[in-house]
């Protein structure tokens, strides 16, 4: 990058907020999608709109693309550097700017972490909704671009059903708010489709937050079976009953194994095993308790606990949250997947899997979000045996087409980023992607803000809005257009 | 919209009703009566595609003709947005009412935009499931025209609205495109949230052909509570303790007019077992004496506020307030009203969304309307008019979009750039 730009920029952020030296830029090459890498031109870490805002509108004056990142937590490679583009990471803009209890919302900067948010408001019984498994490092901002989901979104939805509006810089460097405090602001819901938009459509600057009050009680089943399928079996037979859980988790026999030997979570050793959480008032949920009993045991579970203090429960929920990481306990190397089927399809779709598996000698250990149908599954391999991370790569994608075929999804929270684009085409046919690139033209036309992400041919925006900028050295006679 | 406009005096060619009777038959291609008037426009043709891919090619003719189409389902809510700049051709959806898939053991139903509520919830009812909303005149609303205008009622509290429930849209767009995205399964973050955009949009985008919905169990057992304050502050006091509190209600409303203190309704669904201990609860928030055991009538006093005595001398608008001013919001409605001498009504969601109707002459309909936006945008609000009489005179419906409106101008000119569905009825002159 041509020095003056730099220099631009530096003046921008200072000297504190500018990362140039290729040391240090490695830092930011990769999100949790390792094997991606990139490495950018420079780092910028704003502290607020306006420097975000600046930042952009040299962007676009240079024609320079950005990729907005928060903590660098995305499993998909929402945020892997652009060639020849830079960073904007967001963690300085970390303020929580008003908490509005009788309204229940709060404003938040999108470098704040999902779990901190929670912190701030508990001790008036609110909680933020979303709880993806990494809410104690990752970021608003980045959930908002993820449309992250986590455990308690088959009750409480997903991220886009607590953010009601945005500051966003576009990517010309303007500033517009979509949605925002109250419900229903006259016109297109913009912000419906800004969050999960990847960081394609610009940078969200502020976020208003819906939050929830805590329910009067939460109870927590762990019931072991001796495979998934029966486990399956009592979910359905769950949401047959009319229950709404506030989450349904499945974790596999390696799954389990993985767990126990990283935090010690004090699971039965089982096929498989399931976590049912129900909340509400008393005795509405003791009542259900009572049934969600009943089912596990008519469908073949042979141990039934449930969590006799908040400590326990805490434990219960560690086992599962800490499973992708714990892997590295069970295996050298493993890719984290996440599709999503039809509920009803989880017996096919397992068997395929595990007869998959077997062809390629692999483990896959498999955590789920079994009430919505998000499959976790985790394919394990050894990067120095020759062969095997093609084999894990070539599995891991067939899998997803198993989710396609089933009539599911190929990501129903980790994204699309650079890692699925090429699967979007298998998910979607050819009018559905370019329908949907139509949108972004008209929110960045130049295609500036993380390009290269999602869509897995990049569609052309038919005419660029607004004046000629003539560029600097035109301005100052040094070169001429012809 | 600057691009194109259209002229309603636009001639509908001879040609272009041959192509559209060859492509849909001639049965399903007709004039347009006096009973497809709308907003005082007369249409000249109304057509009734039978397929996807039929509506899609039809409106790519249309479209290139050079005319407007008004997409039309139960024809419930065709009066609310502005009048249209010019209607050549109603686009009705009554033959695209198809439910495709009922996945009853995934909760999740795939249906045509021209298959009313009614007949939706009837399907899924009988697997003991339901679409977890309760939008005006369902006998006759069809799941297009309810996306279109999101139109949700006080289960809104519990479930979400529209664009928590959708989880998959079929768009038919006027160059012919027919573009899917979301999908069926109710977690699913892969490519952009087009369902939302479409929801609300007014059919100004595209036109929704099909929808996925994720669905809800039916309750076990409900029961609908009435609380008559016998001062309108309790009223307030009220609502603020029960959102505050524990309990699990499923919805929970204010209903007022001129002279009354208002009547909270409150609506659990749950088990018995929950149910008594939660009727309880409430009991004690409450004060005992004034709390009865309501009929479920009750959760259809917003539809009720559409009983006009005479249309000609009312108005209705759907208002949107932070849920913390439902007060201050009441004292503003009550006030204007008694100052330009108008009779009201209004039922009031604690999410903070409520639809008032207004009685009186004509002109202090306008300005009451005009001051009570005024008051409600100024704290974030909106005030957007459903119904308005013959006689008032022009005041837009929808009022400030806001600085967004630029950029939702240019998703407009990326989706519809000829400006062929429903223009000029959408915000900015959309």
């Amino acid at each position: 990058m041509d020095a003056r730009i730099l220099e631009e920029l530096r003046a921008i952020v200072g000297d504190r907020g500018l990362v140039s030296s290729p040391e240090e830029l490695h830092t930011y090459e990769c999100d949790g999608l390792v094997h991606f890498r990139v490495l950018p031109r420079a780092v910028l870490l704003p502290t607020s709109a306006e420097q975000v805002q600046c930042i952009v509108r040299i962007c676009h004056r240079e024609r320079i693309p950005f990729v907005a990142r928060g903590s660098g937590t995305g499993l998909s490679g929402g945020a892997t550097p652009v060639e020849n583009g830079i960073v904007i990471c967001l963690v300085r803009m970390n303020r929580i700017l008003e908490v509005d209890f009788p309204n229940a919302r709060v404003l938040v900067e999108p470098g704040v972490l999902n779990l901190d948010v929670t912190a701030r408001i508990q001790h008036n019984e609110f909680f933020y909704a979303p709880d993806p498994s990494s809410q104690t490092v990752c970021t608003i901002g980045g959930n908002v671009a993820e449309n992250a989901g986590g455990a308690h979104c088959l009750k409480y939805g997903f991220t886009t059903t607590h953010v009601l509006g945005l500051e966003v810089v576009l990517p010309d460097g303007s500033l517009v708010h979509l949605g925002g405090k109250t419900l229903d602001a006259p016109g297109y819901d913009l912000a419906g489709v800004f969050v999960g938009s990847e960081g394609t459509l610009g940078i969200a600057t502020k976020i208003i937050l819906r939050i929830v009050k805590r329910p009067e009680c939460v109870r927590t089943l762990l019931a072991a079976f001796d495979s998934t399928n029966e486990a399956g079996a009592a979910v359905s037979g769950i949401i047959a009953e009319g229950m709404l859980p506030s989450a349904i988790e499945m974790m596999d026999h390696l799954a389990i194994q993985a767990a126990e030997a990283a935090v010690h979570a004090n699971y039965p050793d089982c096929g498989g095993l399931l976590l049912v959480e129900l909340d509400g008032p008393l005795a509405e949920v003791e009542s259900l308790m009572t049934d969600v009993n009943g089912i596990c045991r008519s469908n073949g579970a042979w141990e039934i606990r449930i969590a006799q203090s908040e400590a326990e429960r805490a434990l219960i929920w560690k086992g599962r949250k800490s499973a992708f990481a714990a892997m590295g306990r069970i295996s050298s190397n493993y890719i984290v997947q996440d599709g999503v089927i039809p509920r009803t399809a989880l017996p096919q779709v397992m068997g395929e899997i595990q007869r998959l598996s077997q062809e390629a000698g692999l483990r896959v250990a498999n955590v789920f979000h079994a009430g919505d149908g998000n499959l976790h599954p985790l394919v394990l391999y050894d990067r120095r045996l020759p062969g095997q991370q093609e084999a894990a790569e070539t599995l891991s994608a067939r899998i997803l087409e198993l989710c396609i075929e089933a009539g599911g999804s190929i990501t129903g929270e980790h994204g699309v980023g650079v890692d699925k684009k090429k699967m979007m085409s298998k998910m979607f046919a050819e009018p559905d992607l370019l329908t949907m690139q139509r949108v972004r033209c008209a929110f960045d036309p130049q295609q500036l803000s993380n390009p290269t992400k999602i869509f897995p041919t990049p569609r052309l925006c038919g005419e660029t809005p607004g004046e000629y900028t003539p560029h600097p050295l035109e301005s100052s006679g040094l070169a001429e257009r012809f | 919209m600057d691009a194109t406009t259209h002229s309603q005096k636009a001639v509908l060619r001879p040609s272009l009703g041959h192509r559209l009777m060859s492509l849909l038959g001639p049965e399903h291609v007709h004039p347009a009566s006096a009973t497809d008037v709308l907003a005082g426009v007369q249409p000249q043709l109304v057509i009734l595609p039978g397929s996807e891919a039929d509506l899609a090619e039809a409106l790519r003719l249309i479209s290139e003709a050079g005319l407007s189409i008004i997409p039309r389902g139960g024809g419930t809510k065709l009066g609310w947005g502005n009048s249209p700049s010019c209607a050549h051709i109603i686009l009705s959806m009554a033959r695209l009412n198809e439910i495709t898939e009922h996945a009853w053991a995934d909760l999740t139903v795939s249906v045509g935009a021209g298959c009313t509520i009614q007949m939706l919830q009837e399907t899924l009812a009988r697997h003991g499931q339901r679409l977890a909303l309760d939008p005006l005149w369902p006998a006759k609303a069809t799941v297009g025209g309810v996306l279109s205008t999101n139109d949700s009622g006080a289960l809104r509290l519990r479930f979400g609205a529209l664009r928590d429930l959708v989880i998959g849209v079929t768009l038919a767009l006027p160059d012919g495109t027919l573009a899917s995205s979301g999908g069926k399964v109710v977690k699913n973050v892969a490519g952009y949230d087009l369902p939302k955009l479409a929801t609300g949009a007014f059919g100004t985008l595209g036109v929704i052909t099909r929808a996925v919905f994720r669905l809800h169990p039916l309750p076990r057992n409900a029961r609908s509570f009435s609380i008559r304050a016998k001062e309108t502050e309790k009223a307030w006091h009220l609502i603020h303790a029960i959102q505050n509190s524990k309990l699990a209600h499923t919805a929970l409303q204010a209903r007022f007019e001129n002279e009354a203190a208002p009547i909270v309704d409150v609506l659990f669904e749950a088990t018995d077992v929950g149910l008594d201990a939660q009727e309880a609860h409430l009991k004690e928030l409450a004060e005992a004496a004034s709390l009865t055991a309501a009929s479920p009538e009750i959760w259809n006093e917003r539809q009720n506020l559409w009983s006009l005595a005479k249309p000609e001398s009312a108005a209705i608008a759907k208002i949107s307030i932070l849920p913390a001013e439902m007060d201050k919001s009441a004292t503003a409605i009550a006030k204007s009203a008694k100052v330009r001498q108008l009779r009201f009504k209004a039922v009031l969601q604690a999410t903070g969304i409520g639809f008032l109707k207004l009685e009186g002459d004509p002109e202090n309909l306008r300005l009451s309307l005009q001051d009570l936006r005024e008051q409600f945008e100024s704290n974030s609000g909106s005030l957007v008019i459903l119904h308005r009489p013959d006689g008032m005179a022009p005041i837009d419906a929808w009022g400030n979009a806001g600085g967004a409106l630029p950029l939702m101008k240019a998703v407009k000119k990326q989706l519809d750039p000829g400006n062929t569905l429903n223009p000029g009825r959408f915000v900015g002159g959309i």
